[in-house]
């Protein structure tokens, strides 16, 4: 019996959205880090989870990559179950501890984790050198990733969570405490990726990169205050940024104090 | 896809294997300092025991034990280590994500550290045997073999024992915890036949006894008796069974 989630051969890839949960519960030791969330991510856009440090974007992200235990509810990415061995090829992630040897080069790591994805030899070199060029790691390739400034180091994670050229990218706060020449570069990169057709969900604690995104998830205390695109935001709160946006939203979710 | 899919069921993937060990390999090759200690500290603590002992046959008699417990206790340290780091630094995490088999991984462990071990061993038994005059009678080929063997079960109980670290403190306090215990109960201090016949069950519950027992059995010339198969044997079997321990504690999903 083919499961109505598998995706059809020969669909295009847009009429399946990279990532869709419905009531999705993780409580850990007794506290609820996420509280029923229903959400979809469309495919081929760069989508922005937004809210502040500990409301849990990064539980929600480990839930997407499959490494975050839930306690009920359904994930599914690219039309598989959140976990399935069949995304390890095509969901790349990068975590915001960067996740990358330090006591390795930066061309050590990338030969490691190409091996593991499998990058057949003669696609490496070109895999590596692509990356490299467009992170603007050049010159790094044979330096101690432990050696890095946190601006390198986060692009070096980053560079790792690119290597297979995933359909779905998961990016944990990739540009916080980055120069803002950097960070610009990062957004545009981000939706080059996306205008080639890969989808990408980055979080950010910082409001001012929610403008960047095509489409936005306001999250706080383990709920979704709006999912909508930026303009939708405004119009809905009658507000002028987005920072007015998502105060006026989160007073809004809070009845008692109204 | 259809690729990706049939991997799942693969037992052991040898590139992945391959590209791990190297990769462990790697990671040492830049920490010099900790090669330098893993390769000559057991040789320099070999010399000391020489003159501490000062007698030629209390030397033959404790040599080829100690060359048995130097890499059981090196490599469980820097196993436990290593993997709690990889855990603590979330590689570990970003590996489980990605198509990495736990079998694939343990065992690319085990063989870079097996080599760490070969060296390991080659050097303080080249000091041994020609710099302090040890004579051994057994044979020079089991007794390597026999090493590496305690390196590799040094390591897998490591392995293990790191996925109830949570800090490289903690990784490093095991091992007092597991290692000092077995040393004590292994025969090197007292003889197990003379222990009481509680001590003696438990020395024969603990891995460490095995690995002390095959080597005086070489130290007094039996080389591929029984005794020592047994021993080999038992040693094996604790080393797989802390294998499939430590990959139980990999979880692709966590709390």
């Amino acid at each position: 019996m083919a499961s109505p989630a598998v995706t059809p051969p020969g669909l295009p890839l847009s009429a399946v959205p990279a990532a869709a949960a419905s009531a999705l519960v993780v409580r850990r030791g007794g506290r609820v880090i996420l509280d029923g969330l229903t959400f979809t991510i469309a495919s081929g856009r760069v989508t922005g989870l937004l809210g502040p440090s500990g409301c849990g974007k990064t539980t929600l992200m480990r839930a997407l990559v499959g490494v975050q235990m839930i306690t009920a509810g359904q994930v599914e990415l690219l039309g598989l179950p959140a976990g399935d061995p069949r995304l390890r090829h095509r969901v790349g992630y990068a975590t915001q501890d960067q996740a990358v040897y330090t006591d390795l080069t930066l061309a050590e790591n990338l030969r490691y984790f190409g091996a593991v994805l499998g990058l057949a030899r003669a696609r490496r070199a070109d895999a590596f050198a692509r990356i490299v060029a467009e992170l603007d790691l050049g010159g790094l390739e044979n330096r101690l990733v432990g050696t890095f400034s946190g601006g390198q180091l986060a692009r070096a994670g980053l560079a790792v969570a690119l290597l297979g050229q995933p359909e779905l990218l998961v990016l944990d706060e990739p540009t916080v405490g980055l120069d803002p020449v950097l960070r610009r570069d990062l957004w545009a990169m981000f939706h080059r990726l996306a205008a080639a057709g890969t989808s990408l969900v980055v979080s950010s604690h910082v409001m001012d990169e929610a403008a960047r995104c095509d489409d936005l998830l306001f999250m706080r205390e383990g709920r979704f205050l709006a999912a909508a695109t930026p303009q939708e935001m405004l119009a809905r709160t009658s507000t002028a940024d987005l920072e007015s946006a998502f105060l006026s939203l989160a007073s809004r979710s809070e009845p008692a104090q109204l | 896809m259809i690729a990706a899919a049939s991997n799942v069921a693969a037992p052991v993937r040898w590139a992945l294997t391959w590209a791990t060990a190297r990769r462990v390999l790697e990671q040492l090759r830049h920490d010099p300092r900790t090669i330098a200690m893993m390769i000559a500290v057991p040789a320099v603590l070999m010399i000391l025991l020489r003159y501490v002992l000062d007698s030629p046959v209390a030397l033959n008699r404790f040599a080829p034990e100690f060359i048995g417990v130097f890499p059981f206790v090196v490599m469980f340290i820097v196993a436990a280590v290593t993997t709690q780091r990889e855990r603590a630094r979330g590689t570990l995490e970003r590996l489980m994500a990605m198509p990495m088999g736990k079998l694939d991984l343990l065992l690319g462990y085990a063989i870079a550290f097996g080599v760490v071990a070969c060296v390991q061993v080659g050097v303080v038994l080249a000091v041994s045997l020609t710099w302090l005059g040890v004579q051994l009678p057994g044979s020079v080929v089991t007794l390597v073999m026999v090493a590496v063997l305690d390196a590799l079960l040094g390591m897998s109980l490591g392995l293990f024992a790191s996925a109830f670290a949570r800090t490289e403190f903690q990784a490093v306090q095991f091992m007092p915890a597991f290692v000092l215990p077995q040393a004590l109960l292994c025969g090197i201090v007292v003889a197990r036949d003379q222990m009481t016949p509680a001590l003696r069950w438990l020395s024969d519950a603990l891995p460490l006894s095995y690995a002390v027992d095959a080597m005086q059995q070489i130290s007094t010339g039996a080389s591929w008796a029984g005794p020592v198969n047994r021993d080999i044997g038992v040693i094996l079997g604790f080393t797989a069974a802390a294998l499939i321990g430590g990959a139980l504690t990999l979880r692709r999903r966590t709390r």
